[in-house]
């Protein structure tokens, strides 16, 4: 995978006609399917995909344009991250297909532009339910990928704060709440992501977890994870571990094969100051400060470490007692998440504009989504206006069932 | 007792004739003290059997003196109310006695009115046979005598004009093409209608069989000589479209041309401003649509009157909306939308979606709960034992 890409920024012109072959030999195979527009072109480059699908190149050129993920990408990248509409789209089209958009490009091209011995900058996005945060998020995080950073991707954080089965008090600290099983999945999706970072990065410190288990010095991340996985009592501690590890070990040396880049992204990070909806034994609400996962996330908010990038999202959808019209920052993150937040970057994502929702319609036309004949018409496009207001969910939602 | 008995002896008497009654009267007056044996009847006799009555006959004499009195009662109406009474018409009686009688009464019907004797009487046959008990109508013993002279007459004028007919072709003149009857807009008169007109009952069976004589009548070229016959029996269709007011078409400082309106559905009020702007904005409550109406079916029922024009993505919309539940102001604004485009669209376009149901407010409105039951509809449980 390395290879591929170092050999990519060597000579770029050959390996991205290597590409066009081989997203050309793809293409046909996909094009088997889908019966009447795409299999007349002669180029593979239809008004809506572009050809470029490294979003390190992704400029104002592609805004609009459809890029499709790699699938090997996809299943290192985000075991958990997509959203599951769009995991179930992907499944039915066979391929993974982002539109480049504005609020994306602007998040990227602050990446490729800050300055990673200072601490991280903090990148909100925020705007209406169904915009497109969570995609931009995993747009940029693709990115950062490519760059072969280190990713940690918190996917929804809402999940952490309701719905939890099983609730433990904390085997390190009296007054905390573990919560053993979500903890450990996160980490087995970790694992998967960041594999080839695990064996590079080494312990600082000494870990103990029971009288029986602890973690020496020096021994390499991989080596904390399986305990997490393993062992699902003290699985929230060693996030809270890993995460205070990666920390340190983020932007620290500069040369060598120690290097690496952190990109933490958080989507729905306004459950971090919310409320939660979980109950302890005596029936009183938890805070989310009593919660280790949260407790540890919001260490890693504050930007007292260097050599990375915090990228987050909001989301109303899955939030705990916020009114439904709540999308600007201090709205949903409240007076102590803005508080802990501020400075911030806010990055604002709004519905498709006339050359995106052309672009999103051709997508479904090309894929023979839309299979009511009425719906191929100037007629039909203007009702699929009308109804969806350009807003990308919804339009999702209409064309699931034309 | 004496009265009792009294009565039910007057009651005999009035049966087989008046004759006795003023006798009965004195009789009782002159020996009060003495009992009447009291002959055995059974209360039958002296109630009314008020189904073989029928329906109460009104004589002609009873009718003249109600328009007399009618007309008398209308000139003391105009001095009361200080008006002109050579100029006081049905519509100023009914003012007046709406003022005079003030009725919180829900049913119209049962409110006081002043009308012609006419209107108020149902029309009714006159003694059909002489005092010898001679019919005057030929057809008397068929049973619906004016029914079948009507039909009678059709034929008459059906062979009348076959013969015009031969008379012209005999003569050489004869032409197909002559001025026909304007039959559109006019429909033939219905059933009940007819029955007014003949003043008796006519079966389904009956009517079709006029229905077709007159077709037969209409079939014929030179069926215009009977026209003023003919027209007797259509009635005149109003045209519907005209009915609707159309709202102002106002202008903006800008120059941009913007119609208000309003819409009503089952408590729900709404307010709607149509600009013609060019953008498809729509706010709502000072909301966005998409917000305000999460539900797919809410939005397609504002669309519907701006699909139906073809004018989806011209108008820029704001409105106001506010009591009863989603549903109902959705029905509300939609309404009120299509009311706003009366002024941007053309006449055709009004009757087509007159037609459409854009047009027409939804009479439904939420059924009274009665008592005795759970709700409107719904009783209570039923115990047979």
């Amino acid at each position: 995978m390395n290879l591929h890409k170092l050999s990519s920024r060597l000579c770029p012109t050959v390996t991205q006609k290597f590409r066009h072959l081989h997203i050309q030999s793809s293409g046909q195979q996909l094009e088997s399917v889908a019966v009447e527009t795409a299999s007349a072109e002669p180029n593979p480059l239809s008004v809506f995909r572009t050809s470029e699908q490294d979003p390190a190149y992704h400029s104002e050129r592609q805004s609009g344009q459809y890029y499709t993920f790699p699938p090997a990408h996809i299943q290192k990248l985000f075991p958990h991250g997509l959203p599951p509409r769009f995991q179930l789209q992907i499944k039915t089209f066979n391929e993974g297909c982002v539109m480049v958009r504005p609020p994306a490009l602007e998040l990227i091209s602050y990446l490729k532009r800050a300055d990673y011995s200072k601490p991280p900058l903090r990148y909100v996005l925020y705007g209406d339910t169904g915009t497109g945060k969570t995609l931009s998020l995993c747009h940029a995080l693709h990115y950062c990928y490519t760059q072969g950073w280190l990713i940690v991707h918190i996917p929804d954080a809402h999940l952490w704060v309701k719905n939890c089965k099983e609730l433990l008090p904390s085997s390190s600290r009296p007054s905390r709440f573990d919560q053993p099983i979500q903890a450990s999945h996160w980490l087995k999706n970790f694992k998967i992501t960041n594999e080839h970072f695990l064996s590079k990065i080494k312990t600082t410190q000494r870990y103990v977890w029971t009288k029986r288990e602890s973690t020496e010095m020096g021994q390499p991340l991989g080596e904390l994870v399986d305990q997490g996985v393993n062992r699902m009592k003290s699985s929230s501690d060693v996030v809270g571990a890993v995460l205070r590890e990666l920390r340190l070990q983020a932007g620290g040396i500069t040369e060598g094969e120690g290097a690496f880049k952190l990109a933490v992204a958080v989507d729905g990070v306004n459950a971090l100051w919310g409320k939660t909806s979980l109950k302890k034994e005596d029936r009183t609400l938890c805070e989310p400060e009593e919660l280790t996962l949260i407790h540890n996330l919001r260490k890693m908010m504050k930007n007292n470490w260097s050599g990375g990038a915090i990228l987050t999202a909001l989301s109303q959808t899955g939030s705990l007692f916020t009114p439904r019209s709540a999308y600007l920052p201090n709205e949903l993150l409240g007076e102590e998440g803005f508080d802990h937040m501020e400075p911030f970057v806010p990055v604002s994502v709004s519905n498709y504009d006339e050359k995106e929702f052309e672009s999103c319609y051709l997508y479904y036309l090309d894929r023979n989504w839309l299979q009511h004949p009425h719906s191929r018409s100037e007629e039909g496009k203007k009702e699929l206006i009308f109804l969806s207001n350009k807003n990308p969910s919804i339009l999702e939602r209409l064309c699931a069932f034309l | 007792m004496a009265a009792s008995s009294c009565r039910g002896v007057r009651s005999i008497l009035w049966k087989y004739g008046s004759c006795g009654k003023n006798l009965c009267v004195s009789r009782s007056k002159t020996i009060p003290q003495l009992p009447v044996r009291q002959i055995c009847v059974s209360s039958s006799l002296w109630k009314k059997n008020l189904a073989a009555a029928g329906p109460q006959k009104f004589t002609q004499e009873f009718i003249d003196k109600q328009v007399e009195e009618f007309e008398v009662g209308k000139r003391h109406l105009a001095n009361m109310m200080g008006e002109d009474p050579e100029t006081f018409t049905q519509e100023d009686i009914d003012r007046s006695i709406a003022y005079l009688f003030p009725s919180g009464l829900f049913e119209k019907r049962a409110r006081p009115v002043m009308k012609h004797p006419e209107e108020i009487f149902p029309k009714q046959t006159a003694i059909q046979w002489d005092a010898v008990g001679r019919p005057f109508h030929f057809l008397f013993y068929t049973g619906k005598q004016s029914y079948y002279s009507l039909l009678h007459d059709v034929y008459e004028k059906i062979l009348a004009i076959e013969r015009h007919q031969d008379k012209m072709r005999s003569k050489g003149l004869f032409t197909s093409d002559t001025k026909q009857i304007v039959l559109t807009g006019s429909r033939w008169l219905l059933k009940e209608e007819m029955e007014e007109y003949l003043v008796e009952n006519v079966s389904d069976q009956d009517f079709m069989r006029f229905v077709q004589l007159m077709e037969k009548l209409l079939s014929m070229p030179y069926c215009s000589l009977e026209e003023e016959f003919i027209l007797k029996f259509r009635k005149q269709l109003e045209v519907q479209s005209s009915k609707h007011e159309i709202p102002a078409l106002q202008y903006d400082p800008q120059g941009v041309a913007f119609s208000v309106a309003e819409g009503r559905r089952k408590t729900a009020k709404a307010t709607i401003t149509l600009r013609d702007s060019g953008s498809g904005n729509f706010t709502i409550n000072g909301r966005n649509y998409l917000h305000y109406f999460p539900l797919l079916q809410d939005r397609e029922q504002l669309m519907f009157p701006l699909h139906f024009v073809g004018m989806l993505s011209r108008f820029d919309l704001e409105g106001s909306v506010e009591g009863s539940g989603h549903s109902a102001q959705a029905g509300a604004l939609r309404l009120a939308i299509s009311r706003a485009l009366l002024s941007f669209v053309s006449e055709g376009e009004v009757e087509k979606m007159r037609q459409a149901g854009l047009l027409t407010a939804d009479p439904r409105i939420k059924e009274r709960k009665k008592p005795g039951q759970e709700g409107a509809r719904k009783k209570f449980t039923w115990k047979k034992r």
